[in-house]
Formats: C-alpha cells, structure tokens, sequence
C-alpha cells in the first residue's frame, strides 16, 4: 500500500490545466503543421498559418490560446493499492481546477445550475472519471473542453443491421452537421460499442489518445484511416470557411455491446485539442 | 480582396461588402454573448430601456479571458453565433448594424442582414491569442455580475474578419 496524500493531486491539475491552455500538446502542433502544408485552398492555408501563429503569440504573451478555456474534464487511473490522505478526493480534484483557473487567468466559464446559470467563478467543479487499475500509482489526465465543438458531438443509438456502414454515415453526418461551429480542423472522437453512457466516455476519451496513434484493432484503424480521407473530402475546410483539411484525425475506442444494440457516440474537439497527463 | 474599414459601419461600407472579403476592422466594437443578449431581450420585453444604445453598432460575440496584470485583454476570439439566433434579429431591427462571430446563422438573422442592410462577419475561431493583439482598449459597460459574459466595450484596430453574410443574401457557410 503506497501513501499518497490528496494535495498531490490538487497541485498537479492545477499545473496541468495552465500548462492544457497555453501550450498545444507536440502531437498537436506537430499536426496542425502538417495540415498548413497540406492544404490546397488558399483561404484555407491563410487560417492555419494564423492558426499556427496563435500558437506562438500564446506562449510570447502569455495568453490562452482560446479564450474558451473550457470544462476541466479529469480522467484519472486510480491504482489500487495507492491509500488516499489528507482529504476527499473530489474536493482535491476541484481544488486544483480551482487554482488552475484562477491563478492562471482562464476563463471561469462554468455555472452551477444548467438551467439557473449562475456562474461558480472559479471554474468548478470538474467533470471527473475514475476507473481502478492495478498498481501503486495514479495517472491523471486533463483535458480542458470547449464547447462550441462539445454542443456539436452527438450520441446515436443504431441497429445491429446497420453495421460498420451505419457506424461510418453516423460519423460523416456529424462532421457535416457541425460544419463550421466546431471550430475545424477538428478531431473527432468516437466510441462504439458498450452502452448509451459508455459509448459517450470512450468518444471523449478517444480526444485524449496522441494525434497520429491508431487504434491497435487492425479492422478499427482501417476505418479511421477511411473516415479522416472521407471527412476531408467534405469541403469543410480550416474554420468552416472552405478546403481539405477539415479534420486532423478520427479517432475510435471500442467495447463490448449487447445483442440489440451498436450504440455509436461523436465527440468533437476543435483545433485547441488540449490534454495533459501526469503520474504520480 | 481586402478592405480596411474606420468604425462605425457607414451604408456605403456595408453595401461595399461581399461574402467572402477579407476586412480589417478599426474603431469601436461591444462584446455580448448568450447571457446579455438573454438579458437585453428581457430588458426589451419590459419595456425598458437598453444599457447602451445599439444603433449603428457592431456586436463581437465573445467573453475573454481575464488579462494580466498590465494588459488590455486574455484571449479574445470568437463564439459560435448560432446560439445568438434567437435573440439576433430583435436587435438588428432595433439597429445593430454588425455581428461578428463563427459559424452558421439561421435564414431568419440572413433575412434581418438584408433587410436592414447589415452585415455578419466570421473571425478565425481558436485564434484568441491573435486576436487580442488586435484590441486596444477594453471596458466593461453593462451586466459586471456575469463576468467573461460582461458587456464590454472593446476599441479594435486591423482586426481580421471574413464577411460572413452581406445584403445581397449571400452567406460564406
């Protein structure tokens, strides 16, 4: 059993949602400098360059790189033999949400009430999923999430029948739908299989994984391969407003499902892909 | 082909636009998003008198983030305009003269552009940090208690939009 005291956990999300705002993760940048590269509209190369220049004007001036700094999304892998102290550790978990927020001048874009709205000021709570895993240590994932992608992702429960052609029109259509809300060249999120909730966490989930990894399910990452070629034929393009690159890459998690069901769900996430991790 | 255009939009400026000019705006702008445009509609729903007068303005659908210590603004790029359709063509009759944001609006703010010889410009979204360099002063004006969703009064200069929607009914998305 390995001692690890909840103040830990506070201050390293606290230092990973800063670091989530202002610095795209290598993966990223490395992909959006593909894209500028690769594009063949000349508005479209226009917007990734200031894209890119966005980038470099965020760590100069010290600016977030969206002013929608997000939902603090925190995946965390809980080791079982790691002992908890010094607290709660939801209470820990929005603490560091708290001072990532505040000292780090985000923006405190969460309110407490869907329907009454009042904002919380500080940017909490979290949203935080944990899943027990074997081992002493405790990997910690954020991933702050905006939302004008976020309102464009979608949840489609389909028939068995209509199988992998099915699962591949459900993609395509929410790619079109969001069109030019979801802020493209997006990357696009999805998981198929499990149940309604389970589908949804593993479409958010997929946002995390490295842009360029594919899935180690040889007939799962052929249709990623597919769908990123399919989602760029649609003319959506850099901000919605024309060209190839409209996204960066699809990626998709499975899981076991039940005999009536092929539950598919699409998260969206917009150029400002952010994620951090950490273990501790 | 780009335009450079002095604020406030002059009816000579707006017929001059066309759906897919690039524009670098000058002068004075006012922030609003969901919970002010919420608020001015209520505001207009009892009969009361609007905090700033809109008339020949621009809205920037955006809430920044906070600025440093010695900064005009954090970052400053824009929302998806969709969620202001609503409230949109309300205010377009009253006189607002421009909106700028991104993403789709719907046929009836298309038709409250044209009929009242408007215009909807798109900024490039997920480039705040750029952006904020093109604002130059930022003021809070209205609604202090909701924060980032504040109305501020913002003074821009060669800042980058796309026109969107012009009068002729033509639209970019």
């Amino acid at each position: 059993m390995r001692e690890i005291n909840v103040q830990e956990i506070t201050s390293a999300i606290r230092e990973m949602c800063i670091e989530a705002n202002y610095t795209l993760s290598d993966d990223m940048a490395c992909a959006m400098n593909k894209a500028e590269e690769e594009e063949n509209s000349e508005l479209g190369k226009k917007i990734l360059g200031q894209l890119l220049e966005n980038l470099t004007i965020a760590k100069e001036d010290m600016v977030p790189i969206c002013q929608d700094t997000g939902m603090a999304v925190v995946f965390m892998e809980l080791g079982q033999d790691v002992h908890l102290t010094g607290g709660n550790l939801e209470d820990a978990v929005n603490e560091g949400v708290r001072q990532g927020y505040v000292e780090g001048f985000l923006r405190k874009s969460v309110v407490s009430d869907p329907l009454l709205r009042v904002n919380t000021n500080d940017n909490t709570p979290a949203v935080l999923h944990v899943s027990i895993v074997p081992g002493d240590k405790i990997k910690i994932t954020v991933a702050p999430k905006g939302f004008g992608s976020e309102n464009m992702s979608k949840v489609c429960m389909l028939k068995p029948a209509e199988g992998v052609e099915g699962v591949k029109n459900a993609i395509l259509q929410a790619v079109k739908d969001a069109g030019p809300n979801a802020c493209p060249p997006v990357v696009v999120g999805v998981g198929v299989g499990g149940t309604f909730e389970k589908a949804a966490l593993m479409a958010k989930k997929a946002l995390t994984r490295r842009v360029g990894e594919h899935s180690k399910l040889e007939h799962i990452k052929d249709i990623e391969v597919e769908m990123l070629e399919k989602v760029n034929g649609l003319g959506i393009g850099p901000g919605g407003l024309g060209g190839r690159i409209t996204a960066l890459a699809v990626n998709i998690e499975t899981y076991a499902t039940h005999i009536a069901g092929l539950p598919v769900a699409i998260n969206m996430c917009c150029h400002v892909n952010r994620h951090a991790s950490r273990e501790i | 082909m780009d335009k450079y255009i002095t604020l406030p939009l002059r009816e000579e400026d707006i017929e001059d636009l066309h759906v897919g000019d690039y524009v670098y705006l000058t002068g004075v702008v006012y922030t609003a998003r969901d919970a002010a445009h919420k608020r001015l509609c209520e505001t207009l729903d009892a009969g009361k008198e609007l905090p700033l007068d809109i008339k020949g303005q621009i809205f920037y659908y955006m809430g920044p983030t906070p600025a440093r210590e010695g900064r005009v603004i954090g970052s400053a790029g824009p929302t998806t305009a969709t969620r202001m359709d609503k409230y949109a063509p309300r205010l377009l009759d009253l006189g607002l003269k421009g909106m700028i944001g991104k993403g789709k609006r719907s046929q009836e703010v298309l038709d409250a552009v044209v009929r009242n010889k408007a215009v909807y410009f798109a900024a490039v979204g997920g480039a705040g940090a750029l952006l904020s360099r093109c604002i130059t002063k930022s003021e809070v004006v209205a609604y202090d208690d909701l924060g980032t969703e504040a109305i501020r009064r913002l003074e821009i200069k060669d800042f980058p939009v796309i026109v969107a929607a012009d009068i002729y009914g033509q639209k970019i998305y």
